[in-house]
Parts: C-alpha cells; structure tokens; sequence
C-alpha cells in the first residue's frame, strides 16, 4: 500500500462538522433506523426463543401470541431501513458498506491474522468487518422473510415444502443468533462506539485510531462520481 | 490506480456481493433442504443418544417433541383430580376418572408422530382407551355428527367427524413411548389421532362432546385444516 499521507482531499470537510472536539458519525435518521431495526430483532429473537426451546416454550406458552408477535416483528424489521432510504446520510453510508476498498483487504488479512493493532487494521467509516456484517444481516434477514412467509403462507410456492422452509429458517436463525451475539459483543467492548450510535458523535482521537482512513481520504463518504 | 478508485468509491461492491450470495445460499438451501435434513436427522438422531447435556434438542430439527401451549400455565392433574367428561348427543353421560380408563380394554398403536411446525418422531408407541369404545359406552344418537375435545388446559379444543372418531387408531391415550403421559406431553390423559397432524391429538383432554356439526378446534380458527390428515394417510374409515 502507498502512503497517503498528505493527501490532497481536505481533511476539514463541513461533512464532519465538529461539535467540543467530537465528529458526526451518525445522524439523528441514521440512529433511529438502527435502535428501531435492533428492537424488532430482539422482539423476533426473544419470541422465537419462547417459541422454539423448550423450557422457555414451558414457562411463557401462549403460543399464538408468540406466534403473532414474531410473524409482524419479523415482517416489520425491513422497513425502518427502507424508510431509512429517504435520509442523504444513510444512503451515503450504504455507499461505504458495500463498497470494498484496498485497506480493507488489508483489514480482513490482519483480522485472519489476529492482528490487533490499530495500524494493521486501516478502515474508513466502517471497517472490513463491519462491512461484511452489514452485506451478510442484510440477505440473511431477506431469507428469513421469505421463508418466513412460506411458513405463514403455505401456499405461496407450491413446489417448496413446509419443512424445508422450515429447516432453512431454523438453521439460519441459529446463524443470526452467534453473529448477532458477536456484533453486540463488539459493541459492549467498545464504549466509544456505541457512544456514537447513541449521540450521534464519537472523539476524535478515536476515530483517528480505528477510522482514520474516514478522517483523511473519505470527507465526502464514498459518492460515486460519474 | 486502484487507491485512486477506491477513494471515489469504486472498490468492488462487496456488500452487495454478500447480501447477494447469502440470498443465494438461501435459495440452495431450501432446494437441498429435503436431503440435507434426512443426513441431518441421522446424524443428530445418533449424537442425542450419547447427549446427557440434552443440547443437541435445541439444534434445527432435532428429532423428539416439542412443548407446545396456547395459554401461559396449564394445571397439574393426577389420579386425584383428573376427570374425563363423555357428553353432547349421547343417552348416557359420563365422568371417567383415571383409574376407570384404565379399567377398560387397553390397545397400542405405533404410529409416526408429525407436527406442522416440521419436526416429527417416527414410530411413536400410544396406548390407551379406543374413542369408540368410550363412544359405543355412551351411546351416540341418531343426530350425533362430529365430536368436540376441550382441555384442562381453558382453551384449546378440537374436532373430529364421528367417522373419523370411530377409526381404531383413535385412542384416548394414557401411556406414550410405554411410559404414563408425563404433564408436558399433555398427561394424564391426551388424545391420539395417528392418521393426522399431530395438532388433532388434543393435549390435556377434559371432554368429549358429540355434537349435531364439526366445531372448529384452536388452530382451525387461525387457518388449520380442520380435516389434519398427514400425507398418505388411509383415510378409509376402517383403516388402522
């Protein structure tokens, strides 16, 4: 990787205005999408637990409760991100995720590694990982939508059983429970990053550890310009 | 060249790549599901043999039941206080305690156990009191059509047509797996309906009523069939 020190973009773009030497990571819009998109996750986990394993199913019961309230959370949990679309910074932040950038390799090899130094591990806005995470959530809810539905629906498509939706949608759910669990996990080792889904604003010091590349390169988020 | 892309934002979309490829991991999964879960099933059938922990009931499709309940407590009932109410359209009404069904002729039925919600336990041993002998007991008249099952439990009930009720591998069932119906399967005394899905074998059974029509039990309010026959099943009247 070359050096970009010096680099010609302007490190003191008004995009990240600075409020007592902290910097905007998240807007007001942004933040809203995130506490309503984690809430009817947690909804859907906790009633698929009552649901599904059984001493909860014992204790709790009221199955068609349960039942109701999983099938609307589940079918709900798209839509603060798709009202989400209407604000300028979240569709800018969506440009990040899914775009791959050279340090992010970089980032993903020294994550392999075990590498933790904040110099091995070079990210933008959002770092490899998070990245990942976002594209991964993204299409595992979409499956669990869907064969969701088919469980709710019998009849939607004829030609896939009950079970296999079923099978799919338990197994999936098993995989969005340890990933999800690592992404709180995360979360709770980081006071600084959740300060700044909670405020909307992080230090700056911070953010020159774990974000720098957001600092110098990235003042305008990752616009395509055609 | 490729620092200059990224930094206008045109390194490769891996997100999209990931969303797209988990959709498509999806989408092979519900098409391989069919065989994956028959290796599955082995699989996990033969680790929960030597599984004390009792983990592996917690994976997808685990094999052995699950505890299903409509309201939040269901009461405990034994010897002492379970009774069994024969009743409707019938000239003799009765009150069955637990040592009175277990007087009467007893039959065994082995039978694959299999639930909407896809898990199943094949070759299930119940026993217990034919509902036609509890029904020839009382005596249906004429006008009596369909049967409707309530439950200890306050809420749930079912249904069968008189037909149905009749077949022989109906049973009141007192013993599954050859052991006395434990509170969590629906004991002391449940209902075994083996030609369907296993939402027609009525936990917790309180009465039998014989009624003039089919009444709608719990689920077939909310869109099940009222009519639960597994696939394949015999649905001769005389099949068993």
């Amino acid at each position: 990787m070359t050096s970009t020190a010096g680099s010609p973009a302007p490190t003191a773009a008004p995009t990240q205005p600075e409020a007592g030497g902290r910097i905007r990571r998240f807007s007001r819009a942004e933040r809203l999408v995130h506490r309503s998109t984690g809430l009817l996750m947690l909804l859907c986990l906790a009633t698929a637990a009552c649901l599904y394993i059984g001493p909860i199913a014992q204790l709790v019961g009221r199955r068609r409760l349960m039942i109701t309230v999983h099938e609307w959370s589940g079918l709900l949990l798209p839509l603060p991100l798709l009202l989400g679309l209407l604000s300028r910074e979240l569709r800018a932040d969506l440009r990040r995720l899914n775009r791959f950038a050279a340090y992010d390799r970089q980032w993903l090899r020294a994550a392999r590694r075990r590498l933790t130094r904040p110099q091995d591990r070079p990210a933008g806005k959002f770092n490899a990982g998070q990245k990942l995470w976002a594209g991964w959530i993204a299409g595992a809810v979409l499956v669990m939508t869907a064969t969701g539905l088919l469980m709710w629906f019998t009849g939607l498509l004829p030609f896939v059983s009950r079970t296999s939706a079923i099978f799919v949608h338990d197994c999936l759910a098993w995989a969005v429970a340890v990933v999800l669990a690592g992404h709180v996990r995360r979360a709770l080792r980081d006071p600084e990053a959740r300060r700044g889904m909670r405020t909307g604003h992080v230090g700056r010091r911070w953010a020159q550890r774990h974000h720098p590349r957001w600092l110098t390169e990235d003042p305008h988020g990752t616009r395509t310009v055609e | 060249m490729r620092e200059e892309r990224d930094r206008r934002g045109h390194g490769a979309p891996v997100g999209r790549r990931m969303l797209l490829g988990t959709l498509a991991a999806g989408v092979a999964g519900i098409a391989a599901a069919p065989y994956l879960q028959r290796g599955w099933e082995g699989a996990l059938g033969a680790a929960s043999q030597h599984d004390p922990t009792g983990l592996t009931g917690l994976l997808p499709d685990p094999g052995g039941f699950r505890y299903y309940s409509v309201v939040g407590s269901v009461p405990r009932k034994d010897e002492s206080d379970y009774t069994l109410r024969v009743d409707g359209l019938v000239d003799r009404p009765r009150t069955y305690t637990l040592p009175d069904l277990r007087a009467l002729p007893q039959t065994r039925v082995v039978h694959d156990v299999l639930c909407t919600d896809g898990w199943r336990v094949d070759d299930t041993p119940f026993q217990g009191v034919r509902l036609a002998d509890l029904l020839d007991a009382a005596g249906v008249r004429a006008e009596g059509a369909a049967i409707r099952f309530t439950c200890f439990d306050g809420a749930y009930s079912e249904s069968l047509t008189l037909e149905q009720a009749r077949r022989p591998d109906v049973l009141v069932a007192l013993r599954m797996q050859d052991k006395p119906i434990g509170h969590a399967h629906g004991g002391p005394v449940r209902l075994y309906v083996a030609p369907m899905y296993f939402y027609k074998s009525a936990k917790w059974l309180a009465g039998i009523t014989v009624t003039d029509r089919v009444i709608p039990g719990y689920w077939e309010d909310y869109g099940y069939d009222v009519d639960g026959w597994l696939p394949g099943a015999d649905r001769g009247a005389d099949a068993a």
